[in-house]
């Protein structure tokens, strides 16, 4: 395989890997937070045992997590060291503030791990406030730098090709920033909450139908359907964006390849490029035009109208797109039902068929967010940096890329093992612990 | 000073807070992989114990390097990315298995003390990241990385795969063993441990300071242009160092712990100021000048904005950590 190739798969499989880990640090304080301030207010022990089983477990998934987005760091310089010097002192800005983040929510978690005898119960409850803040906003920072890839401003390119007038504050808040940074920072929570209410769903699904269960499902749930609510709002503006302003991505997520006016939506199917066609869709008529532009006769262009070189693969984008928005309806689904029937019946529902269905929404959420971030990410190719650096000049050129993605994947499946192994341990001794 | 070169003096400070705070984490997974004695498993719980709420907190110094280093001399961070691609690519595997396997060991199900696999990852990979690192270092510090119309002309294996760079990484394992032996003399003063890491400390420090003269003996002829950075414009620092060498390791064998660690630590800072100084205005010699590489002064000044922020919330924030896990050593309580 070659550099660009063997580059774009090992920096996609830290991203895919770091993600997972990424946003439980942006979650999973949140929780820790309300648990810890739900025993401060009430006294009641199994919310002092919640919130310190969540920090056990923080303590292993946020070390996995550092360590991995200290490789993405690195790998920024080691994989594609020309797009980095072109782009560092135009997107660096919002990676140095990250940077800031992740130190205060490293010291604080610190503090918050490592203090429980040592500080009075308040100043350790507020020493999760800071971890909490600071988690979402590396994720605010980080994405800024991702959507100025999609949206770069913030600077000129002279006639030979230099790089002037640069305004890193107006890059950092570029036009894609106030679409993609929400959508994600809500996904952190959308994830975090099904994959807590799962845990939970499972201990109630083998019999441990208790306080300190129905609470972490609670919790969980409380999480989710409020995040994936706002998840659904803030996709939805995105793809209106993307309409608007990467039009190529936007065909290829829906797999259109003629321009049309009152164009359909396609539903599942394979984008086959011979053919110019989805095969095997369920086509809705004008409904993507209906969505796009709020007018069922707008016209929508199609990859058809791109040069051959500057289209993403439809394949994987359309598939992907529908994966995210698919898994999206049914998490959702999911959390309306539990919530209708928490309302109508006035106590937490129980049965093993809806219970189930949340044990699945914990892993779909993780499917559903790292589909998203192969819609963005494949949906923007050939570029690395929209319309000004093609991915294929930006790799590195150094020998031996081969070992490096073996030796990474290898790394990350081990991580994965043991970290998946480790957290069971944990949940072992806390059932032999109560 | 012009802004470009305040800035290479803030990401020079965090290299000397990193090497100071981080290359005592990076020894403490030494002294875990050769514990030994009748004490090896409190050895090895003492280094736990005195990294595990700090060594996420000082790993940041890295990260803060990085994208200091790529927002505000992003064509350096290019070509370096190019040059070291390898011992970088190998320290990191050593960064990543070292964090892993200290939090697996940690908040898992073994108990922390006894040899384990989790344990040899964790000393194994503290002794593989910093010994990379420094060869890149060496690398940069020999002006053996050539650049040419913006473009790496001097191949992927120049200045580190040589026995200079060995030597070099044998050093800043030794002087992050020697750091990690000095500091837990103080997290132990008044148990049988101290005297362990007292003489832990004396011999790592023994063996930096070897692997230091040869270094400096062999300099002329294998990294020219590091000779000439300290021989020259680094001198006094230099003289500093090698004033100051002898000083911290009788501090160590005369138990005066306290006095101990502040002379390990300058020890390191002189022997990173004295090299910057050299080659000073250079960030890679001999084609990359600070103001060379640097990115645009309104790069630079935001990026400046961001870090006084950034600081004014991250330095009361540190003092806060240190003051509740670092004041008082768990011994001296009870």
């Amino acid at each position: 395989m070659d550099n660009v190739t063997l580059a774009r798969a090992t920096m996609g499989t830290s991203l895919g890997f770091h993600i997972v880990f990424a946003v439980l640090g942006v979650g999973l304080p949140l929780l820790m937070l309300t648990a810890e301030g739900l025993w401060l207010r009430t006294k009641d022990d199994v919310w002092l045992n919640l919130a310190r089983r969540w920090s056990k477990a923080f303590g292993i998934l946020f070390a996995v997590g550092a360590v991995s987005g200290t490789a993405l760091s690195f790998e920024l310089g080691l994989l594609w060291p020309r797009f980095m010097a072109f782009s560092g002192a135009i997107f660096g800005l919002p990676f140095t503030a990250e940077g800031f983040a992740f130190f205060i929510e490293a010291i604080f978690l610190g503090l918050y791990l490592y203090g429980w005898d040592r500080l009075t119960p308040v100043v350790h409850w507020l020493t999760s406030i800071p971890v909490a803040v600071s988690g979402a906003l590396s994720s605010v920072f980080v994405v800024m730098a991702n959507a100025w890839m999609n949206s770069p401003t913030g600077f000129q390119l002279d006639s030979h090709g230099q790089l002037v007038d640069v305004d890193p504050v107006a890059a950092a808040l570029n036009a894609s920033t106030p679409t993609e940074d929400p959508h994600m920072l809500i996904s952190a929570y959308v994830v975090t909450g099904f994959l807590v209410a799962a845990v939970y769903a499972v201990g109630v699904l083998r019999g441990r139908d208790d306080v300190l269960h129905r609470r972490g499902l609670i919790l969980g749930m409380a999480m989710a359907a409020a995040a994936i609510v706002l998840a659904g709002i803030t996709g939805d503006t995105s793809a209106r964006f993307i309409y608007q302003a990467q039009p190529a991505k936007f065909a290829a997520m829906e797999g259109l390849y003629e321009t049309l006016r009152g164009a359909p939506i396609h539903l599942g199917g394979i984008p086959v490029s011979s053919q110019h066609r989805v095969v095997g869709a369920i086509e809705i008529p004008y409904a993507l035009s209906l969505l796009a532009a709020f007018d069922p006769n707008a016209e929508v262009r199609g990859l058809d109208s791109f040069p051959p070189n500057d289209r993403p693969n439809p394949v994987v984008v359309h598939l992907s797109f529908d994966t995210m928005a698919g898994l999206g309806m049914l998490i959702g689904l999911t959390a309306a039902v539990f919530w209708l029937l928490f309302i109508y019946r006035r106590r937490i529902p129980t049965s093993r068929r809806l219970l189930w269905l949340i044990v699945a929404a914990g892993p779909a959420s993780v499917a559903a967010m790292e589909a998203g971030w192969f819609v963005t990410e494949f949906g923007r190719q050939p570029w690395i940096v929209y319309g000004i650096l093609r991915t294929s000049e930006a790799a590195t050129t150094a020998p031996a890329l081969g070992p490096t993605f073996v030796i990474f994947f290898a790394i990350y499946i081990g991580l994965a093992i043991t970290t998946a192994r480790l957290l069971l341990n944990q949940a072992r001794r806390n059932r032999g612990a109560s | 000073m012009t802004e470009p070169e305040i800035v290479a003096g803030i990401l020079w400070l965090a290299l000397t807070a990193y090497a100071v705070l981080a290359g005592a984490d990076f020894g403490g997974g030494v002294w875990d992989l050769v514990a030994s004695g009748s004490r090896a498993r409190d050895q090895r719980r003492a280094v736990a114990e005195a990294m595990g709420p700090v060594w996420e907190a000082n790993h940041v110094w890295l990260i803060f390097l990085i994208v200091g280093v790529f927002t505000g001399f992003p064509a350096a961070f290019g070509i370096l990315g190019m040059a070291l691609y390898v011992p970088f690519t190998v320290a990191l595997v050593g960064i990543v298995l070292r964090g892993a396997a200290f939090a697996f060991r940690a908040h898992g199900r073994e108990a922390v003390g006894d040899a384990s696999r989790w344990g040899v990852a964790f000393g194994a990979a503290s002794v593989i990241a910093p010994f990379f690192m420094a060869t890149g270092a060496a690398a940069v510090a020999s002006g053996a990385i050539h650049v040419s119309d913006g473009r790496l002309v001097s191949g992927f294996e120049a200045g580190w795969a040589t026995p200079y760079g060995v030597l070099v990484g044998v050093f800043a394992v030794a002087m992050c063993a020697y750091l990690a032996a000095t500091y837990l003399t103080v997290e132990t003063e008044g148990t049988a441990l101290e005297s362990d890491f007292r003489r832990r400390a004396a011999a790592a420090g023994l063996v930096a300071g070897v692997a230091a003269i040869v270094s400096l003996v062999l300099a002329p002829v294998a990294a020219p242009s590091l000779a000439s950075a300290l021989f020259g414009r680094g001198l006094p620092l230099l003289i500093l160092a090698l004033v100051n060498g002898p000083i911290a390791l009788v501090a160590v064998w005369r138990s005066r712990p306290r006095i101990a660690r502040f002379a390990v630590a300058a020890q390191v800072t002189f022997v990173l100021w004295a090299w910057a100084v050299g080659q000073w205005p250079y960030l890679v010699p001999p084609d990359i000048t600070i103001g060379l590489a640097a990115a645009p002064n309104s790069t630079l000044t935001s990026l400046l904005v961001v870090i006084g922020i950034g600081m004014l919330l991250l330095l009361p924030s540190l003092w806060f950590l240190f003051r509740v896990f670092k004041a008082r050593n768990p011994a001296a309580n009870c």
